[in-house]
């Protein structure tokens, strides 16, 4: 019973978080610095979320080599969406690098 | 050319989130098979990925209640980890404020990291998008359905896939934020802003309940909006010479 009260409260305060502001909507005014803060949540966050997925990959320490399959996908992924601008293209190269080479590595 | 429909919209959406998909499935089944390990029934299991469906605080609530943890530990920590879809709300909100509040309800509610990143990118190339909010839908629903389907199958058949976490699937998640991202990187506060929020991230990675996450973010748009600001005074300054 106490875990499906958690639960519940879980999930209550997960979509007060997340709805909130689009509940809220037309009565929320942003400054001009906040909204030029927002345009960068973007960025940072999803840089914020995969930086340490790639650099340490299995939460330990750095692994900085070219036997990180992650670190060289990632790598060369950035390469060629900065080359082709092509997101599809980047995804698809950028998984096919990283399988291929994790499987060439035999880990 | 056919204009796009409120269903062709949905769809597109579901179809841009695929490779989020991918990435998800692995966590959900893993986060199946552990809730046998806080002693949780399977159908509380289910309940969490159908109620809360945020995947860290689902993870770091099942770990805390194998711990015995007290309730109000577990919504602290629920609150403080997920608090980030807060700042996703805000950026989305000047594309969803005109809907009925039906529509806010239910996309507030679909909110992800996942479908944060690719609404946000579908809009800054639509940015007057009258059909956007379906796409927003169309992600969110597949993200939904995916993590309720991995959920069950981590629920069942949990023990049998120990080596999941080895299989590096999340790496599609990474390879979708890379094609979003770098094409920003161009300017160089948004350059400035990844850098700073990157190396941010990694210095506190082992911060608990992704506070390590959150202060990145702050650090990085706190570089971002100054370096804004100077080059705006700079090329004021310019124009003044």
């Amino acid at each position: 019973m106490t875990a499906t009260i958690a639960i519940i409260g879980m999930a209550v305060i997960t979509f007060f978080i997340k709805a909130l502001v689009f509940i809220l909507g037309g009565r929320m005014a942003f400054s001009a610095t906040m909204r030029q803060a927002l345009g960068f949540v973007p960025v940072t966050v999803l840089t914020a979320i995969i930086v340490p997925m790639v650099l340490s990959p299995h939460g330990q320490g750095l692994e900085w080599s070219w036997r990180n399959p992650q670190l060289v996908a990632a790598v060369f992924s950035v390469l060629v969406c900065a080359v082709t601008r092509h997101q599809l293209l980047t995804i698809m190269l950028g998984l096919a690098v990283f399988f291929g080479w994790q499987f060439s590595l035999g880990s | 050319m056919t204009q796009p429909s409120a269903r062709s919209t949905c769809l597109a959406g579901a179809r841009d989130s695929v490779p989020m998909l991918v990435g998800a499935a692995p966590f959900g089944i893993i986060f199946g098979a552990l809730v046998g390990t806080a002693q949780l029934a399977p159908w509380q299991g289910q309940l969490m990925s159908l109620s809360v469906f945020a995947g860290s605080s689902q993870f770091i609530a099942v770990g805390l209640m194998a711990g015995l943890a007290g309730t109000l530990v577990i919504w602290l920590a629920t609150l403080i980890v997920n608090l980030r879809h807060m700042l996703y709300a805000a950026a989305l909100l000047p594309y969803v404020q005109h809907l009925p509040a039906r529509w806010r309800w239910v996309l507030g509610f679909l909110l992800t990291d996942e479908t944060f990143a690719v609404v946000e990118s579908y809009y800054r190339k639509h940015p007057h998008a009258s059909l956007g909010h379906w796409y927003f839908l169309g992600s969110g629903l597949a993200m939904y359905a995916n993590w309720q389907i991995w959920t069950v199958v981590g629920l069942v058949f949990g023990a049998v896939f120990p080596q999941l976490q080895t299989l590096g699937l999340d790496f599609a998640m990474v390879a979708t934020f890379i094609a979003i991202v770098v094409p920003q990187l161009a300017r160089v506060p948004h350059l400035a802003a990844a850098l700073a929020a990157g190396s941010t991230a990694y210095g506190l990675k082992d911060l608990p309940f992704k506070l390590g996450l959150m202060a990145a973010v702050v650090v990085g748009v706190g570089v971002g909006v100054l370096l804004t600001r100077l080059r705006a005074r700079q090329s004021g300054n310019g124009s003044a010479a």
